[in-house]
């Protein structure tokens, strides 16, 4: 008896112990999941990159001084969901404003041929990013390729000539790594993970 | 070597299909994905295997398929070391370890194995068609819905397929053998 089903438990361990392995330990089912555990899990270091934002100023993409840098990634034609996000963005930088917490918030463009920094500029007056706490960036368009590899975005064109893109809130800590990803519309769950930083 | 033949030709149809999958969900996970694993059972379909043997083979074809079944490995699929692990584990650990075990499986087992096919297609089909966020970021969300619908369609075609013989005479429960080897194919 033994000597029959042993094999087919033997199999059935180690199915089981594959797809326990390759889901995160149950935890994740899809790649934007797998992303999100592993920012948390192992914060990859950010290269000291410049971005030039809407008034054609370079800033560093990473954080200065004591300061985190909360990044999203748009396109500012972007009809649905940057729109939705841009203004979760700014209900969390008002929020943090007003507790003072320091943070720099970019919202990088993933597509810097059309963004010019006039583009941005319309885009960042529709949403109130003045440039203080929060403006609107694009890279350089031969370091896009290695800040979306490193931030694991995904972009596709769609059949409107736009992009669909994995939308959400990455967070650089202050040693410049990345090192959390949020829903964009979690702002609780953002203003928390920063002020538990800050205490 | 006609079976070979087919085998291979399944297996080029879907390496063909490489670039085809980028855009299409359907095209992947629907048509080049079943074309693999059709590779592996034509590569074995006359061979035959020790009763014993049966049940583990059918778990591990079962964990290749829950394996390809996660979103996330859908989007793997399309990098390369994800796209080389599907081209061997589809055909060898999918298609060959089915095509081996099936034979020696019962009626009630076989039964319980489409029961859950279908079920699995309706709450997938449910779940592509109707959730708000892209499941693969690979894929866009309309492409998503079309698969959602495709899963649906394919589980109501198969739940036909299925049901008639049942309902209408099946021939192949009588041509089993003592052993509890079938000797027909599905």
């Amino acid at each position: 008896m033994l000597v029959r089903v042993l094999p087919s438990v033997l199999v059935a361990s180690i199915g089981l112990g594959t797809l326990w392995h390759a889901t995160d330990r149950g935890q994740a089912f899809t790649s934007e999941a797998a992303r999100r555990l592993d920012a948390v899990r192992a914060p990859r270091p950010v290269p000291a990159l410049q971005l030039e934002d809407m008034s054609s100023q370079l800033v560093p993409l990473l954080p200065q001084g004591d300061e985190v840098v909360l990044v999203e990634f748009i396109y500012t034609v972007c009809g649905d969901i940057c729109q939705v996000a841009a203004a979760d963005f700014a209900t969390i930088r008002d929020q943090l404003e007003v507790r003072g917490v320091p943070v720099r918030m970019i919202s990088v463009s993933f597509d810097p041929e059309r963004d010019t920094p006039e583009q941005m500029a319309i885009y960042g007056e529709a949403h109130e990013a003045d440039g203080n706490m929060w403006t609107v960036a694009r890279p350089m368009s031969e370091d896009l390729p290695l800040l979306l590899e490193l931030f694991d975005v995904t972009v596709i064109p769609d059949e409107w000539g736009g992009f669909q893109h994995n939308a959400a809130i990455h967070v650089i800590d202050g040693d410049g790594r990345f090192s959390a990803v949020f829903d964009t519309d979690a702002i609780d769950a953002v203003l928390a993970h920063l002020e538990e930083r800050n205490s | 070597m006609k079976l070979l033949g087919l085998a291979l030709l399944a297996a080029a149809e879907a390496v063909a299909l490489r670039y085809a999958v980028i855009e299409s969900p359907i095209r992947h996970v629907l048509v080049q994905m079943p074309l693999l694993v059709l590779a592996g059972v034509l590569l074995v379909w006359n061979r035959q295997i020790r009763h014993d043997l049966a049940v583990p083979l059918l778990f591990v074809a079962l964990t290749v398929f829950l394996f390809w079944m996660l979103p996330r490995n859908v989007d793997w699929a399309l990098t390369l070391p994800g796209e080389t692990v599907k081209y061997l584990s589809l055909p060898l650990m999918l298609g060959v370890p089915l095509r081996l075990s099936w034979p020696w499986l019962g009626p009630i087992l076989r039964g319980f194995l489409k029961a859950n096919a279908l079920s699995m297609l309706g709450v997938l089909g449910f779940l592509y068609t109707h959730a708000p966020i892209r499941i693969c970021n690979s894929y866009l969300l309309s492409a998503q819905q079309d698969l959602g619908t495709a899963f649906l369609y394919l589980g109501a075609g198969l739940a036909c397929l299925w049901a008639i013989p049942i309902l209408f005479g099946n021939s192949c429960s009588r041509r089993s053998n003592s052993t509890g080897y079938a000797s027909c194919g599905v």
